[in-house]
């Protein structure tokens, strides 16, 4: 016998019900709807055989894991997914330093000039980019960096996003802090990288969610400057599913689904560290 | 531990001079409180003997050497500031251990030194806590721990107890005192309140737009003012200034000049004249009473002007109703009327 005695109508009284908050949930569930179900689609697609893939049913009548087994036998697949984690890695990593030691200088140093290189740097962001492409393509092609890592990889190697973004954070970085460091002897590069750096995780995580998805999804630039299929990245290579063996739907999901977990592992990993007001504990109480 | 010497120091921004040629000398192991309003100029004083802010002119030596172009690290100081400014992202240990960054020591003397700062501000049982899990005074602790451990030539403080309340910063203020005559080090202190000021300084240095008006022991600062300034800022509540026409009696300068009459409210009390033959008699009706306990502060109009004075603890006189108050001609402190300049010292 359960020792818990069970009152009758122990559910939420009707009054209780707050009509507003209905509202909201049935829009909050209407848009989550709308987010989840082309991924639900995408990996359904990804458990049927070529014949099931018009058969909308989001549960197949016979899973198979058979497409997983191709798209990974398939030489080529892991090359891709290699290439777009080298991009996306070294190009998040490079963000992360250069964006942040120009913004920290922008934010926390000042000298002659400092405004107008902000402003150029800023206003960079106002140009297209299909409109850089033709100059990029012609620089990678005289340096001989066309179908390259490099040739990919340089045009994002900093950002003016990054850079805003980590000045913005920075600035809220309080002086006395990194005065402190001068008094206790460490130099500039050590302040910014021991004591600025670990005050703004939380714009860092931001920036590296950005940048890798950024990347990791990148299409245009990586399709003009790469010609060889070993440097393909993965949204790259998946393409070549459509056009060399007609559309094959089910092999495109199944390259999707498994493009997307890279994905999902740096968000998950990194959304811990986006807390706000970290910083504050070190000050006033 | 080592002197600390300022001559003829000053600072500009841009053409704006803020700090007036000041001259100073700090003998080692005195605790120098810089007290004075805002904007006075005390915390950019102590900003360039640390190095965070440039010398415009003038010299600054700490013992024996010229630390004008010096940078920070090269001065051997250790400064604690007003938000503490621990680092949040390490614990109480790595914080402390901070102040041992550019020493060369091996790793179990760093850590002997930690844990001897920690023991000796109480932190010990926090050590391994990250600043967000105390509260603000331990946090005050760490950044005095930060700069304990370095065995630094002078200590500056800027204003480090004003984001405590008010029973925190009267404990933090012994502790501070307690520390001073443990370590015998020479120190700089920053603050606008006077009873810090008061309390732990050997010596008092008042500022004001950028020149020291008075330096001095407290109580011979506290009883001798040099003018109307530091007589209204030293001492709680602030003297009494009235003019010696509302004052009535012979209190003129030479040849009659009209003159200011300072009186401290605890030097004026209110109640009937004994017949003492007191100097000074001021009449006027009751606008507030603040009873303290062991007294009552009363604050009575005269003329335009709001007086206090102090009544015993068991008699608080009504508002509204009118209160003679008293002062011997000891109490009376004149200053010119147009220089606000003490006429006489004692």
């Amino acid at each position: 016998m359960s020792s818990v005695t069970e009152t009758p109508g122990t559910g939420l009284p009707m009054s209780r019900i707050n009509p507003k908050a209905i509202v909201r949930w049935t829009i909050l569930f209407i848009g989550g709807v709308l987010m989840v179900t082309p991924l639900l689609y995408m990996f359904s697609t990804s458990l049927k055989t070529p014949g099931q893939i018009y058969d909308l049913r989001l549960i197949p009548s016979a899973p198979t894991l058979a497409n997983y087994m191709e798209v990974l036998r398939e030489g080529d697949f892991m090359r891709w997914f290699i290439n777009s984690s080298i991009v996306a890695v070294v190009v998040t990593a490079s963000n992360l330093f250069f964006d942040s030691l120009v913004g920290y200088t922008l934010a926390k140093f000042k000298f002659r000039g400092r405004r107008f290189v902000f402003i150029a740097i800023l206003s960079t962001l106002m140009i297209p980019t299909e409109m850089l492409v033709i100059p990029w393509y012609l620089m990678s092609a005289q340096f001989g960096w066309l179908d390259t890592y490099w040739g990919i990889m340089f045009p994002g190697m900093t950002t003016a996003f990054g850079t805003f973004l980590m000045k913005q954070f920075f600035e809220t970085v309080p002086d006395d802090f990194l005065e402190a460091a001068r008094i206790d002897g460490m130099n500039e590069f050590t302040i910014w990288w021991k004591i600025a750096m670990p005050l703004v995780t939380p714009a860092l995580s931001a920036l590296a969610i950005f940048t890798f998805l950024g990347n990791w999804t990148a299409f245009f630039w990586p399709l003009i400057v790469t010609t060889s299929k070993e440097l393909y990245t993965l949204p790259i290579g998946l393409t070549s599913f459509a056009v060399e063996q007609a559309i094959r739907w089910e092999m495109i999901m199944t390259g999707a689904a498994l493009a997307t977990i890279p994905t999902l592992v740096i968000f998950l990993v990194l959304q811990r560290f986006i807390v706000r007001g970290v910083m504050l504990a070190g000050l006033k109480g | 531990m080592a002197t600390i010497s300022l001559k003829n120091l000053t600072k500009t921004y841009g053409k704006v001079e803020v700090i007036h040629g000041i001259d100073l000398e700090i003998a080692d192991g005195e605790f120098v409180v810089f007290v004075g309003p805002s904007g006075c100029g005390k915390s950019t004083t102590l900003r360039m003997v640390a190095g965070l802010e440039e010398v415009s002119g003038g010299e600054i030596r700490i013992g024996d050497r010229v630390v004008n172009e010096l940078d920070p690290k090269q001065r051997n100081i250790a400064m604690v500031f007003q938000n503490y400014a621990i680092y949040p992202h390490m614990t109480v240990r790595e914080n402390i251990a901070i102040g041992l960054y550019t020493q060369k020591l091996d790793k179990a003397e760093k850590a002997r030194r930690v844990e001897n700062a920690a023991e000796i501000l109480g932190l010990t049982k926090f050590i391994d806590r990250r600043p967000a899990a105390l509260s603000g005074g331990q946090r005050q602790r760490v950044a005095m721990g930060r700069a304990m451990v370095r065995d630094p030539a002078a200590f500056l403080f800027d204003e480090p107890l004003s984001n405590l309340d008010a029973q925190l910063r009267a404990q933090m203020r012994i502790e501070i005192k307690a520390l001073h005559q443990r370590l015998g080090s020479t120190i700089a202190y920053v603050t606008h309140d006077q009873v810090e000021a008061m309390t732990m300084a050997d010596r008092i240095v008042v500022m004001k737009d950028g020149h020291i008006l008075q330096q001095g022991r407290p109580m011979e600062i506290y009883s001798n003012p040099v003018d109307v300034f530091t007589a209204r800022f030293i001492g709680t509540p602030s003297m009494n200034v009235i003019s010696s026409g509302q004052a009535g009696g012979e209190f003129g300068g030479d040849g009659g000049t009209p003159v200011l009459l300072g009186v401290r409210p605890q030097d004026l009390h209110v109640g009937p004249d004994a017949g003492e033959g007191h100097a000074l008699s001021l009449s006027g009706p009751v606008t507030a009473v603040e009873p303290l306990g062991p007294e009552t502060l009363v604050h009575f109009q005269l003329g335009d002007d709001t007086v206090i004075g102090t009544a015993p603890a068991t008699e608080i006189p009504e508002v509204g109703s009118t209160v003679t108050a008293h002062a011997g001609r000891a109490h009376l402190h004149r200053f010119d009327a147009k220089t606000e300049k003490a006429l006489e010292r004692r």
